[in-house]
């Protein structure tokens, strides 16, 4: 079975001047995002309390928000999840006099409990988290050093493997790829937290993953077609390319999906933001990636001269 | 002819047995089970087992069976909620000062299996339910109390040297010692080199009269281990207490311990035993009367006090005390450089080594008891409130007689081994105050939760598998059949380097698996569209099966490392369940570039090599 013409020839280059634009007002849009709205940062990163907790009989969230406030609680939310009986509290890290005292911080938890008892509303907890706000500005760190050294890692390596505007190339798709998908997580203020830290990084590393296979072909066709300008080579290597590009997509769609729908809400977010990342990596390897190495003016000329013989290739198996 | 050389057919067919094998534990889920162990001097033997039958029976409580090895009663239970029902009855029943009862999670892996080390994969707490718990040591505290160990020593050497000073101060990194004359200054720096090498001693140029001294980093940097170490040892004795099978204790960082608890639903009362005091005592042993005779008649003199050591053994000490806990600064195990056998080397800190002093001035040659005090507190509900109260646990850890007149180091010998050494100097460590530890992380996850988790991430691992692998088959025919054949080998082989290398499966853990599933394809979609585009190109079928396989390893090696340059920084900078995450990501590249290329091939070649002449490549 073959859903693609192999002999199509899709003339992907010819768009590059709107499919940059497109490009370029998404990121731009995405920044925006980040710099007005920002990420919704979970409590792993924040720091705090979440508690979740369940009750036989239906819970009134005003009445909740009302007994903790009463009982002196200050910024926290109270939200239903999965219907009436079900309850989810968020506390923010203590400020002032007690923003030090590690002991207040942890016994939230408690406090929380113990008011809601004496109001008469009984719940079963569920799931309850408390983060340090020390260990809240390490995660985020460590967050972010972990988004730069893969970042960095990943070009240092398509760099040495192929010629350095093919590396440029693809870490400029990365970074596109990652700030489109803050942007998303950023419009929809999905819950940032540490798997959707994990779901930015694997989005980082398949991105490139799926820019390598098209450059490993537009490399192919450089060595092999000597009549073929640039813009005819690559146009044939994302043609020729296509139908794994697409093939994948639809394999790894199918794992994310049935993740997103079945997986229950502590995936859910992570299956949401790696839908879109991956989405958004399968398009600018093409349309994004390729335009930038047109314009870097690679040719040619760079591939053969640079590397005649690659002997990593020719020990191939 | 599509030739495979033999070493690669070997290969693949030894990591399947091996796969095959080691994912096998998988197959047995744990029986929930309880198991009883012996407190002080109790023994577990077929008296206790005829009264927890007794007790389960009495109460109509459903138990699969009973067996008793290595000193540990073990119940099996078909059933979660009988396990609880017969927990609470046994905690009745025996108590829980003599027996330890903890739930537990039986194995059902057969027994040569375990044998070749093969286990089912442990689940993480977001699977099974427990709590989390991230502790911080308080260095600060750590270093004030080394800090003010060494200034007692300071002032102790000095007057036992009868050094004249005007003064030990601390400073911001050290301690700064005033002295009278600039003779007193030469001498205490003679001594202080020598008694106190821990201590990097200079002289201050600017003054005739003042030294300064530091403490070696190494030093600090050892006690600092060493606070860890103690504090991790103290926390690991009290989890104990609460009985709960499989408890996670680990350092992390410097300064940080992560105790998990799987299955423990209540933080308070966590918290509250963790939260615990323990103090050591020094005493006399009265031995003017006989201690046997008096634990039977109970009749104390006025002056003493009954206590029994772990092995149940009873002994009378005197009410006066040595020296305590928060004197002691240190104990080590080491060899008796006199007599070669396993001793304990302990310091106290000045005021306790003075009243060493006094002490075994006047009794050499009499015995004296080491006794442990544990102060546990407890919340109960009375009446519907909470009253705290606080239980209290006193045992002798250690008889020994006075061999000559000490100050504060000493050596307990006349150990048996240095197994006991090692333990006893741990314990006397554990038991005396712990520097402070506060709680910074705290994740409690019900049993329901862990429950549904799991469940859903089944659920969706299987559903997403069965749709890629129709699909697959669907699009490529006999290449897309073999390619299931291999996605099935690399799940295989995923749940068997995940169960050997003892990971923790968590929740995002699944989702790596599963992302790694729609990944692994990706391989064989590379390998399947290069052999169709060598078929198109007019290549014979046998010659465009092997150019598909060889031409598409660079990419798919290129594309794999990069995604695993990803799954390492997640490794190095994640933790918890990043961490999980980026394990199985990380093993399921390896498997899934392992299974896509090397096991399709040899399939492939098994049935090309059959046909004589191969008109058509099924892709």
């Amino acid at each position: 079975m073959e859903i693609f013409n192999p002999n199509a020839n899709i003339p992907f280059m010819s768009w590059r001047k709107m499919s940059m634009a497109v490009s370029v007002f998404l990121m731009i849009a995405s920044v925006a995002l980040l710099a007005t709205r920002g990420l919704n940062l979970a409590l792993d990163f924040t720091g705090g309390t979440l508690i979740e907790a369940t009750s036989v009989e239906a819970l009134d969230s005003e009445k909740v928000r009302g007994t903790l406030a009463a009982g002196g609680f200050d910024g926290f939310t109270v939200q239903s999840i999965g219907g009436s009986r079900e309850i989810a509290i968020r506390v923010p890290p203590l400020a002032g006099e007690n923003a030090n005292n590690a002991k207040a911080q942890a016994q939230v938890v408690d406090r929380v409990k113990s008011t809601l008892a004496q109001a008469g509303i009984n719940v079963d907890i569920k799931r309850s988290e408390f983060v340090g706000p020390q260990v809240g500005d390490e995660l985020k760190e460590d967050g972010v050093i972990a988004v730069v050294f893969v970042l960095l890692t990943i070009m240092l390596y398509v760099a040495m493997r192929f010629e350095w505007r093919f590396g440029f190339s693809a870490m400029a798709g990365q970074i596109h790829d990652v700030i489109i998908t803050l942007g998303f997580i950023s419009l929809l203020q999905l819950s940032f937290d540490l798997t959707v830290l994990a779901a930015v990084l694997t989005v980082a590393g398949y991105s490139i993953n799926d820019k390598v296979v098209v450059f490993d072909r537009v490399r192919e066709i450089f060595r092999s077609a000597r009549k073929m300008g640039p813009v005819e080579s690559i146009n044939k290597a994302i043609n020729n390319t296509l139908s794994r590009t697409l093939i994948t997509g639809i394999t790894v769609f199918m794992a994310l999906f049935s993740l997103f729908f079945l997986g229950g809400p502590v995936v859910e977010n992570f299956a949401l933001t790696s839908i879109v990342g991956i989405a958004i990596g399968t398009l600018s390897s093409i349309f994004f990636c390729n335009p930038i190495l047109l314009w870097m003016g690679v040719s040619k000329a760079d591939l053969k001269q640079i590397r005649p013989e690659d002997p990593a290739l020719a020990a191939r198996p | 002819m599509f030739e495979i050389p033999k070493w690669k057919i070997g290969l693949v067919t030894a990591l399947v047995v091996f796969a095959f094998l080691y994912a096998l534990p998988n197959a047995f889920p744990g029986q929930p089970a309880i198991q009883i162990s012996a407190n002080r001097g109790e023994v577990v033997n077929d008296l206790l087992q005829g009264r927890v039958e007794g007790t389960l029976k009495g109460k109509k409580i459903a138990f699969d069976n009973v067996r008793i090895d290595d000193d540990r009663l073990t119940l099996r239970f078909a059933e979660n909620d009988s396990q609880l029902a017969a927990h609470t009855a046994l905690v009745e029943e025996l108590g829980i000062e003599k027996y330890t009862i903890a739930l537990d999670t039986a194995s059902t892996v057969p027994s040569w299996l375990s044998a070749i080390r093969g286990k089912p994969m442990t689940l993480g707490l977001d699977l099974r339910g427990g709590i989390h718990f991230l502790m911080q040591v308080d260095q600060q505290a750590a270093r004030d109390k080394l800090d003010e160990g060494y200034i007692d020593g300071l002032y102790v050497m000095l007057r036992a040297e009868k050094i004249p000073y005007r003064g030990v101060t601390r400073t911001a990194d050290g301690f700064v010692v005033e002295l009278t004359t600039r003779e007193d200054r030469e001498r205490a720096y003679t001594e202080l080199t020598e008694q106190l090498p821990d201590l990097i001693v200079t002289r201050r140029d600017a003054s005739e009269t003042i030294l300064e001294a530091v403490i070696r980093p190494e030093t600090v940097a050892q006690a600092q281990r060493a606070t860890i170490e103690q504090n991790i040892t103290t926390l690991r004795n009290r989890i104990n207490e609460l009985g709960v099978a499989e408890p996670i204790i680990q350092q992390q960082g410097a300064t940080r311990i992560v105790v998990q608890l799987p299955g423990v639903q209540d933080p308070t009362r966590a918290k509250t035993i963790l939260g615990a005091t323990a103090t050591l005592e020094y005493r006399a042993v009265n031995d003017s009367v006989n201690a046997v005779e008096i634990a039977q008649t109970g009749r104390v003199p006025p002056d003493s006090l009954l206590v029994y050591t772990r092995e149940g053994e009873p002994v009378v000490v005197r009410r006066e005390i040595i020296a305590t806990g928060d004197q002691l600064t240190g104990a080590t195990s080491m060899l008796d450089t006199e007599s070669g056998t396993p001793a304990v080397s302990v310091t106290l800190d000045a005021a306790g080594g003075r009243r060493m002093l006094d002490f075994t001035t006047d009794n050499v040659g009499r015995p004296m008891a080491v006794v442990f005090i544990e102060r546990v507190p407890e919340v109960k509900i009375v009446d519907g409130k909470e009253v705290r109260t606080s239980r209290e646990t006193k045992e002798i850890i250690s008889v020994a007689n006075i061999r000559g007149v000490f100050g504060p180091r000493f050596q307990t010998t006349g150990l048996d081994s240095m197994q006991e050494a090692t333990e006893l100097a741990l314990l006397l460590r554990a038991g005396s105050l712990a520097v402070p530890i506060d709680i910074i992380e705290e994740r409690v996850i019900g049993p329901s939760l862990g429950a549904e988790n799991i469940q859903r991430g089944l659920e969706a691992m299987l559903i997403g598998t069965a749709l890629i692998a129709l699909f697959v088959m669907v699009y490529y025919r006999l290449v897309g059949v073999v390619t299931v054949v291999g996605l099935s080998v690399n799940l295989l082989l995923l749940t068997a380097v995940l169960s050997f290398l003892g990971a923790t499966l968590t929740m995002p853990g699944i989702a790596g698996i599963v992302l790694t599933v729609g990944m692994a394809v990706d391989a064989n979609v590379l390998i399947a569209e290069r052999i169709r585009e060598e078929v198109r190109a007019g290549n014979s079928p046998l010659a465009a099966l092997r150019a598909g396989y060889e031409k598409a390893w660079g990419t798919i090696l290129d594309a794999n490392l990069t995604t695993m340059f990803a799954a390492l920084a997640m490794f190095a900078f994640g933790s918890g369940p990043v961490r999980g995450f980026a394990v199985t990501l990380l093993a399921g590249l390896l498997t899934s570039m392992f299974s896509a290329v090397v096991v399709t091939n040899v399939i492939m070649a098994a049935i090309y090599n059959r046909q004589r002449k191969v008109a058509a490549i099924s892709v």
